[in-house]
């Protein structure tokens, strides 16, 4: 049982037919052919399969593809074209906020929501803004300097 | 141009691909025609197989093959163990890749289905049916040893895989002199390394060429190509396996794993590509866990408090297999390591390899090194608080002195360099200790339970000399080789045989050549990953990289320079020992104007239009290096915790990290190193902890359950370093990337002891969870 479903995915109009209980990050990786979203665990904990989804950070593991048709999702390929960097993934690169890359897209993503909500939040506030997103590698201190410092980019303060 | 790259702290090269999602990890890398497999596993923790009856599964949609243990059962030769330790009456009972008959822990692999699609592959598994015959189960490793227990192997009584002994000194003698002894028994939970990428396999078979491509999350992808060969019979020439990008892997991406065998042969069989990618509830039930041990331990001492010796008995979880590396992790890179940077003159230790029904234990950061500073870093403050005397002070007076060039401990090993003191000193005076320790009096006047921890922790790393690896049972070399290429332009490319998945060496590497021959760290490129074009090597695991893979590439690059000197010296039609090098220029000695570029030289060499006689085209070295001894990087970590004898809640307020891991090339990738090394060891004091029930099945079996740190339960780690070189490397570094692992969980479970000594508590079991701690509070107040 399949069913068409319609997405704008980084402006780009994506269609298919797909089954009912496809998870939108296998549609994104997948159909849309775009893995930059990864996948880190199947209980909705880890975060690295964060996108925007019409605008609001979502678990793309948890929405289904066909709850998705008819919006607009934003994943990492979509926030810069990959050369002229987005302040966050300059401001990740400057502070050593990655090591093994993997939470990076999805910490990425859900920094942006946190800033977009919050644009001069402290380092405690970036720590509980980011409690939704594991990383193993780096202890998370470099990322909330990241994420301080993007803001500060970004206009914040 | 600037040549000082080589010790500055330069972001890393390696990270627009990855800060823009453009990465390709293992399970990203998609092939025309791939089919996918799932894997059945056991429900249960101990079953005899009675019977597997897929014919179900065969007909679901999309499947296009079902295979049993009937099927690999003489095509795929079992899963080896590869640290075959001496001495210690190791057996080592078959692992086959898909079991037949017995299975050993919940996860165990029964079936695998290959599907069009993963989805179709999963819904088939469920439409086929074993029949199990449960047995009994045995999870506590020390239970496990016991007469009587369910035995997991016919051909091993007790359960006892191996039994490795370790005696320097005379312990008994210093026990039965000894003013003061104090004992405990530690336990340290199983421990899911947790990667955020779950590991992933893809096939690809060739029949025409009989070669088969593994595309593999692997710490060590030649050690990866080796097994491969042992285990399918493909030859190893006909191998190629590539570890793309790897999102971690902290020791669990060491081993050789079922799965890829399983994937191996299914591509095998069917001539297609095919893909297997664990989800995170299969890492946790199968990717091989840490830890394991049950520690009993006594030390001996003066009532001064000088440490007089050292007694344990260790029972180490094994689980249901020997995993790849498992028997070398609680021997040698545990028991060795009993003497840290402490004098303690005798030392003895029985360590038993228990097998158990769970997950496969095998290297986890720190592999056995954690376990021993945990135990040791336990006792020193069981022996300050029986003779009465702050923990820092006890230490300082165990510590061995400063020695620049070889220590001996009683474990007979000989550590490279250390200056432990000036560790602790700086640890205490960037602690401001003398101060925490006025606040700490304060606040339990005030009826606070405020804790200060400190660890003295020295650590073997850069593993390690091959002759050693022999000699202790490793069944492979633990060098490093590199080849240094320059091409016309002057760019030049490293290849090397290690495998970094996080560690940042594409940059460290490039500024070890950027230092030695005075090119712009821009114009080389590290390659690594892929057997089919780079060196032989060991992989990465054990600090080893940049210590050995690091000397490596300064040896070749000390080579390119000698050859450029000749060359140089050709071209100024100058004896070669009047050339002399300064920042990437080789120039006649007393006229600098006079020079050749390395640039030039890569050129020149290249096109070869005026060699010297007998002098070979090319500008391209390799080195193969084989460490003469480990490395043994140090340091002194304080924490400071409040803990709310309410509700038994742990505050981590503050954690100061002071390490020695020698010369640093780039301060900021150390320092990224000790902030997640450090996280990953509060964990298991505070959090983590892999629980499996009487009937061996994972409770905490997803990311709901295990508790993983969190950005918001961490302060900021305040980091500083000091500066020993290692006295045998070319470079002098030693390595970092386990450092703060080793020392943390102790720092942190020695504050809070220290936090709840007033309450009468003496000692919980980690994780200490606000619940053990509530509860150890009340015991104690309800008089214990």
């Amino acid at each position: 049982m399949t069913v068409p479903v319609e997405i704008t995915i980084n402006g780009k109009a994506c269609s298919g037919e797909v089954e009912e209980r496809q998870l939108l990050v296998h549609f994104i990786r997948e159909n849309a052919g775009l893995t930059g979203t990864k996948v880190g665990c199947d209980t909705s904990q880890c975060g690295t399969c964060t996108v925007q989804l019409d605008g609001v950070s979502a678990k793309s593991c948890t929405v289904l593809t066909v709850q998705a048709s008819g919006s607009s999702v934003t994943t990492i390929e979509g926030i810069s074209d990959g050369v002229d960097l987005h302040p966050l993934q300059e401001a990740f690169w400057n502070n050593h906020g990655l090591q093994c890359g993997f939470c990076t897209p999805g910490m990425i993503m859900a920094a942006n929501e946190l800033l977009s909500k919050n644009p001069s939040p402290t380092r405690e506030e970036i720590r509980h803004g980011l409690e939704g997103n594991i990383c193993r590698c780096t202890g998370y201190q470099n990322i909330v300097s990241a994420v301080e410092d993007a803001a500060k980019a970004m206009g914040g303060r | 141009m600037t040549t000082r790259i080589f010790g500055s702290g330069i972001r890393r090269r390696e990270d627009p691909r990855l800060i823009t999602g453009r990465a390709s990890y293992t399970d990203d890398i998609k092939l025309p025609g791939t089919l996918h497999a799932a894997i059945l596993r056991s429900p249960y923790a101990h079953a005899n197989i009675k019977s597997v009856d897929a014919t179900g599964a065969a007909g679901q949609p999309g499947v296009v093959a079902v295979y049993t243990g009937e099927d690999t059962d003489g095509v795929l030769n079992g899963l080896p163990c590869a640290w075959l330790i001496p001495g210690s009456d190791l057996k080592t009972p078959a692992h086959p890749a898909i079991a037949k008959d017995k299975v050993r822990y919940v996860g165990d692999a029964v079936a695998v289905v290959v599907a069009e699609t993963r989805y179709q592959a999963e819904d088939a598994l469920e439409h086929i049916s074993v029949d199990y015959e449960p047995l009994d189960v045995v999870v506590s490793p020390k239970a496990a040893a016991q007469d009587g227990a369910p035995q997991l192997h016919e051909d091993v009584p007790n359960n006892i895989a191996f039994t490795w002994a370790l005696a320097g000194g005379d312990t008994d003698a210093a026990f039965a002199d000894a003013a003061v002894t104090v004992s405990d028994t530690i336990t340290l939970p199983r421990l899911i390394a947790n990667p955020m990428e779950p590991r992933s396999a893809l096939a690809q078979w060739s029949a025409a060429m009989g070669e088969l491509t593994l595309w593999n999350t692997t710490q060590n992808p030649h050690i990866a190509r080796f097994v491969t060969c042992v285990v399918t019979s493909v030859p190893e020439h006909k191998i190629r396996v590539i570890a793309p990008e790897v999102g971690g892997g902290f020791g669990s991406k060491i081993p050789y794993y079922a799965d890829e065998a399983i994937t191996a042969f299914c591509s095998m069989k069917l001539g297609v590509p095919v893909k297997w990618t664990e989800t995170r509830s299969e890492n946790y039930l199968i990717t091989t866990q840490g830890r394991d041990h049950i520690e009993e331990v006594e030390m001996a001492a003066t009532s001064d408090g000088v440490i007089t010796g050292l007694r344990t008995t260790v029972y180490a979880g094994m689980g249901g297999y020997l995993s790849t590396a498992a028997p070398g992790v609680p021997t040698i890179l545990h028991g060795l390591m009993y003497s840290g940077p402490y004098n303690i003159p005798n030392i003895s230790g029985t360590v038993y390899g228990v097998f158990n029904n769970g997950a496969p234990v095998d290297a986890y950061r720190g592999a056995g090194r954690p376990e021993a500073t945990m135990l040791l870093e336990r006792m020193v403050d069981l022996v300050a608080a029986a003779v009465g005397q702050d923990p820092a002070e006890v230490r300082r007076k165990n510590l061995i002195p400063k020695f620049e060039n070889g220590h001996d401990v009683a474990t007979g090993i000989t550590y490279d360099s250390g200056d432990y003191e000036s560790a602790l000193d700086s640890c205490l005076s960037a602690a401001g200790y003398e101060a925490l320790r006025a606040e700490q009096a304060q606040a339990r006047a005030d009826g606070r339970c405020v804790g200060v921890g400190v660890s003295s922790y020295v650590e073997i790393c850069g593993l390690g000399p091959s002759q050693v690896a022999g000699a202790v049972g490793f069944q492979g070399g633990l060098w490093e080789s590199a080849i240094i290429r320059f091409y016309p332009t002057g760019k030049a490319n490293v290849m090397v045989g290690s495998s970094p998945h996080g560690q940042g060496e594409e940059t460290t590497f490039a500024q070890i050549v950027a230092g030695e021959l005075g090119v712009e760290v821009d114009d080389v490129e590290v390659i690594h990953g892929d057997t089919d074009n780079t060196p032989m090597g060991w992989g990465t695991y054990g600090s080893r990289t940049t210590a050995v893979s690091g000397a490596a590439i300064a040896v070749a690059a000390r080579k390119i320079k000698e050859k450029s000197r000749a060359l140089a010296a050709h071209l100024l039609e100058a004896a070669p020992e009047d050339i002399e090098y300064e920042d990437g220029r080789f120039y006649v000695r007393g006229s600098p104007d006079q020079h050749k570029t390395i640039q030039d030289i890569a050129l020149m060499a290249n096109v070869a239009w005026n060699m010297p006689e007998g002098m070979e085209p090319g500008l391209e070295a390799s080195a193969f290096y084989d460490p003469p001894n480990f490395t043994y990087p140090f340091g002194a970590h304080i924490a400071v915790v409040e803990v709310d004898p309410e509700t038994g809640r742990i505050d981590l307020q503050r954690y100061v990290a002071v390490d020695d891991c020698g010369v640093q090339i780039n301060p900021m990738i150390v320092e990224g190193q000790v902030h997640g090394g450090v996280v990953q060891g509060v964990g298991p004091a505070l959090w983590e902890g892999a629980v499996y029930d009487d009937d061996g099945q994972l409770v905490t079996g997803s990311m709901l359950d295990y508790a993983l740190p969190r950005a918001d339960l961490l302060p900021d780690i305040e980091v500083s370093s000091n500066t020993t070189p290692s006295p045998h490397h070319p470079l002098g570094v030693k390595g970092i990337g386990e450092a703060g692992t080793i020392a943390s969980t102790p720092t942190v479970y020695n504050a809070v002891m220290d936090a709840l000594r007033p309450l009468g508590v003496t000692r919980v079991d980690m994780p200490l969870t606000p619940e053990k701690v509530w509860r150890a509070i009340n015991d104690a107040r309800n008089g214990g």
